[in-house]
């Protein structure tokens, strides 16, 4: 629950702070008019990617933010999504309404099923676990010859929603992005609230203690880690229909890694740390690759200096500002 | 003919599994030891290859170029460890894996900048280029021969520094029990720097033995990183036992899986279909193992912490 | 394979632009002031020699027509797709959409081109491929925007197929690797041959140790080996090929890429005696291959391969186009008419379309020797096929 005088300030809130986040939101929404008018549409195609990569960091960030699960296959479940809309493109399904909830279920089934595994292992067994498991849905998506194989599979067009929206145009794309988005983060910050949220943070920080006050351990981080299975499908499916195409590729260990790595610089543990760190990456990657090209070195350096400089990342510097100001 | 089949595959998986313990001999030592986790391991591989080509073609020897390259590797180990590693041993896993990550970029793209984005030639030396009669009708390279003897002897060494050497005894008792290691008197530092700049060496070894064979390119160490680390938990953290029966067991299985498996699959596919599921299964297969291995021994193998 | 596959680095460089560049006159068919191409091919990892030398090989059109390509002052950006059809996509998006290219050129891998072709196609971007001839596009899934300047994947194979069956070899071991253009290959292979194959395989595109593979052939008791190994992979096979002895036991044939001037200088005396087929080689005789050769060999100092070739091809295609259409790049039909007639001198002779705007062409056979000069290099020593079309026209149902 929000602070109030009564009720100070702790670790476990985490609310939307509407005091930047509307504006930032007002920014977002007025983002394709800008680009349109400075005749760089491409751009809006950019910030449509940016976003989706963002929901699928703040699905890692739930679980190894929030919950302390250090999840080195993330990028499976963002894949099995992507997949799921590609292959119903193929087999001539096309409607967002069928396959996008199908992306979310394709999600959620598999990371129940690797969840139910992995969840039984600890520490650097469980990373090495769930990364085994990440990497063999890689192999299994590359041996599928019927759907692209290594080679992958092009989406013939954007999923069909309606003659009311036509997700081919980049603009109306982006707005159906934005608003997935915003419900997302509203539903996560009320579940971060809330007791599931509570009890999740508790256990990220003493399993033991959580499971001697009753708490069922197992069964929270399963539901958070299907949880967080189901959204990354969510934000496959949308990078599915973003790009055109999916590939084995969006499997791979190194994409977890990048993930990862969106979150760590964001801020593990805040509600918009993956937000955060998916734009500061990919915005970064842009800024350099247009001067440079050698921006691999240049990104490198900037996250260096972030782990040397900001170790709870790019947002533990806002808050630190913030309380040197008095704020909350 | 499959008797030889068979034969030359064992022992094209032990090659391949021996350069692999000289990867996962210095990631467990960081890992079990220092309790980093290295990204950048694949890196020290990388530009171990690189400056082996690069002395190699310079002098015109590859043994000059075999020597003085994993010299300049193993100062490049140091260097990287006394300047940025040594700040992230106190912190988090997540901390780490972000700094070494980033490390990682920049070792690719500085290889990039310096070597350019083709790939860069090495090749053996001339008198290791031909192949090898060792069984009458059958001739194997001599190259892949010279391997499995340098790993086989760089095994041995390892051995001998870790049970018969003081310091060899110190490692053992750091990856055991770090905090009573110091507390016995350890140069805790000077340890560590030594070991990384070992594990440094091996990289630059692995990566010069293996660059003849592959190719010496940008991003060359990404693949292998994720076996070493398959080896290490299959081995047992911090054991260098484990490392090794990990590798072999890795580079047999891996082998393995790339004949055996297709050839089951194309009397029952055909070619075309098995093609695309042979290298996928053989790559399953490693991982299966390392559930297996997890099941059964949840902590490794060999595991080193009491 | 690059660490960060999902992004491709900014186009790298850009060809001399005469003239103050002014936004495109909008409305009607009016002349454009300058021609933009995108340039984009693998110049990272085991296949950059290939994209290298499209490169070069289009850039040395470029400059031989003083910076222009039809008359017009030629803008290239040259853009590197690390061999991934997921970072190639991205790129062809920015050049397409961004850039707004006037043609796009420079593919080396099949499997990238299928990932990038619809998306260029579908902004009626014209693509003109230096090298990938995927039989996606010959046949079924033919479209008037792709014009091949080099060849489809299948022939060259088909005239190495032939060679093997009229030199009488009777048990063959294939190699290729598992993507649309292996695939094409094998089975161009397999439409001439018609001997016994003994093993097939395919490898991962991105496997570079040939061990098992060869551990399979030497078993199978072949005679004689054909492999298509493009670039870095082919550099490897040989050595590897060598220095397991089966050099003496078999004899192995290659399209020409497999065989060509790159793979040459890596290998070096292993490979002489190698059979290989293609549809150019240095020593043609014809006044614009002269030129192409000498050329290149003062610009670059060394010999072209058959990529530098058709990368050369694709420009003077392209500038021929332009210069037929007065530079009314708008006018789409009229430069697709004039793409169609071909209207430029090719390095290989007499060139021209079939309806599915593949070339209809002559196969050489070619033969690695140690010349005169005591280089090792490829001889012309005869002619598997003349007028060739592919197999696949037939499927095409080109709209008009």
């Amino acid at each position: 629950m929000p602070p109030t005088p009564s009720h100070p300030p702790s670790l476990l809130d985490h609310g939307l702070h509407p005091r930047w986040s509307i504006p930032l939101l007002v920014l977002l929404v007025l983002l394709p008019t800008i680009a349109q008018a400075l005749d760089e549409g491409f751009y809006i195609g950019v910030a449509s990617r940016i976003l989706v990569f963002a929901l699928a960091a703040t699905s890692l960030n739930l679980i190894l933010g929030f919950g302390g699960m250090v999840s080195f296959g993330h990028a499976a479940f963002v894949g099995v999504g992507a997949y799921a809309v590609g292959i119903l493109m193929q087999e001539g399904i096309a409607s967002a309404w069928i396959a996008w909830p199908a992306a979310v279920a394709a999600g959620a089934l598999f990371a129940f099923v690797i969840g139910l595994v992995s969840l039984r292992t600890q520490g650097v067994y469980f990373i090495m676990i769930t990364l085994a498991f990440a990497q063999m849905l890689f192999y299994l998506m590359v041996s599928l010859k019927a759907y692209g194989g290594e080679d992958g599979l092009s989406l013939a067009s954007r999923s069909q929603v309606g003659p009311w929206l036509d997700l081919a145009d980049d603009a109306r794309f982006y707005y159906c992005v934005l608003a997935i988005c915003v419900l997302v983060f509203i539903g996560l910050a009320r579940l971060l609230n809330a007791r599931f949220g509570h009890a999740l943070q508790g256990i990220r920080e003493n399993e033991t203690r959580m499971a001697a006050l009753g708490v069922p351990v197992y069964r929270t981080k399963l539901a958070a880690f299907t949880l967080a299975g189901a959204i990354a499908g969510l934000a496959g499916a949308l990078l599915a229909n973003q790009a055109g195409f999916v590939s084995p590729a969006a499997l791979q260990w190194s994409q977890s890694g990048m993930l990862m790595v969106m979150v760590i610089l964001g801020g593990v543990g805040r509600l918009y740390g993956g937000f955060v760190g998916a734009v500061a990456f990919l915005l970064i990657e842009e800024v350099l690759a247009a001067h440079t090209m050698h921006w691999q070195f240049g990104l490198g350096a900037v996250l260096l200096a972030v782990v040397l400089v900001a170790p709870n990342g790019l947002l533990s510097l806002a808050r630190a500002r913030a309380a040197k100001a008095g704020r909350p | 003919m499959t008797g030889l089949l068979l034969l030359e595959q064992s022992l094209n998986g032990l090659q391949f599994g021996l350069m692999l313990f000289l990867l996962a001999a210095g990631l467990t030592l960081v890992f079990g030891i220092m309790d980093m986790i290295n990204l950048a391991h694949g890196s020290l591989y990388m530009v171990g290859a690189y400056l082996i080509a690069a002395i190699a073609t310079a002098s015109g020897s590859f043994w000059i170029g075999l020597a003085g390259g994993t010299l300049a590797t193993a100062a490049i180990g140091v260097l990287l460890e006394v300047s940025v590693l040594r700040r992230l041993y106190r912190r988090d896993h997540l901390s780490q894996v972000l700094g070494t990550f980033a490390i990682l970029l920049m070792a690719n793209e500085a290889v990039r900048m310096v070597w350019g984005s083709q790939p860069v030639a090495l090749n053996p030396p001339p008198a290791l280029a031909g192949p090898v009669e060792l069984l009458p009708g059958f001739s194997y390279p001599a190259y892949r021969l010279f391997i499995i003897g340098v790993g086989l002897a760089v095994a041995l060494l390892l051995y001998v520094l870790v049970t018969r050497t003081r310091i060899g005894m110190q490692v053992r008792a750091g990856a055991s029990n770090r905090e009573m290691a110091m507390a016995m008197g350890t140069n805790v530092r000077r340890l560590f720097t030594g070991i990384f700049a070992l594990g440094a060496a091996l990289c630059a070894i692995a990566g010069g033995m293996l660059g003849p064979l592959l190719a010496v390119q940008v991003g060359m160490g990404e693949s292998i990183l994720i076996l070493a680390f398959v080896v290490i938990v299959i081995g047992g953290i911090g054991s260098i036992r484990g490392a090794l029966v990990g590798a072999l067991l890795v580079g047999l299985v891996d082998t393995a899986g790339r004949t055996l498996v297709p050839l089951l699959a194309e009397r029952l596919l055909g070619p075309a279909a098995a093609a695309g599921a042979g290298p996928a299964v053989a790559s399953i297969l490693i991982y299966v193992l390392m559930a297996a291995v997890l099941f059964w021994k949840p902590r490794g193998l060999f595991p080193s912490h009491g | 394979m690059p660490f960060l596959p999902s992004r491709a680095h900014r186009p790298s460089t850009r060809a001399a632009a005469l003239g103050a560049a002014i936004a495109l006159l909008a409305g009607g068919a009016q002349a454009a002031d300058q021609v933009k191409v995108g340039l984009l091919t693998t110049l990272s990892g085991p296949g950059s020699g290939l994209g290298i030398d499209i490169r070069d090989g289009f850039q040395l059109a470029v400059k031989q027509g003083a910076g222009k390509l039809g008359g017009l002052p030629a803008e290239v950006t040259v853009a590197d797709d690390q061999q991934s059809p997921d970072a190639a996509k991205q790129t062809a998006d920015r050049l397409v959409k961004r850039e707004r290219v006037d043609f796009m050129t420079g593919i080396v891998f099949s499997n990238v081109m299928l990932a990038v072709g619809q998306p260029v196609f579908q902004s009626r971007t014209f693509y003109i491929s230096a090298n990938a001839g995927p039989s996606q596009y010959a046949g079924a899934q033919c479209n008037p925007y792709f014009f091949s300047a080099s060849y489809q994947n299948d022939n060259m194979h088909e005239a190495v197929g032939k060679t093997v069956q009229d030199r009488g070899f009777k048990k063959v071991a294939l190699l290729a690797p598992n993507y649309p253009a292996g695939k094409d290959a094998l089975a161009g292979f397999k439409r001439y041959y018609k001997g016994e194959v003994v093993m097939e395989a395919y490898t991962p595109l991105s496997q570079l140790d040939y061990g098992a593979e060869l551990s399979k052939i030497r078993a199978s008791g072949a005679d004689a080996v054909f492999v298509f190994l493009p670039g870095g992979l082919g550099v490897n096979f040989v050595k590897q090929f060598t220095g397991a002895g089966l050099g003496k036991e078999m004899k192995l044939f290659a399209p020409g890429f497999s065989a060509d001037e790159d793979v040459i200088r890596a290998v070096g005396d292993a490979m002489v005696g190698i059979f290989n087929s293609s549809q150019w080689a240095h020593d043609m005789d014809n006044a614009a291959n002269k030129r192409f050769v000498a050329d290149f060999q003062k610009e670059y100092g060394r010999l072209p391969t058959l990529y530098a070739a058709q990368g050369y091809d694709a420009a003077r295609l392209i500038d021929g186009a332009v210069r037929r259409v007065g530079g009314k790049l708008e006018d789409k039909a009229a430069l697709r008419k004039a793409l169609e007639a071909a209207p430029f001198e090719s390095v290989r002779g007499p060139f021209r379309f079939n309806t599915n705007h593949y070339p209809v062409q002559d196969y050489y056979l070619r033969e690695v020797v140690k010349d005169g000069q005591g280089r090792i290099t490829n001889k012309t020593v005869g002619r598997v096929f003349e007028a060739h079309a592919d197999a696949y026209a037939g499927e095409c149902r080109m709209p008009s």
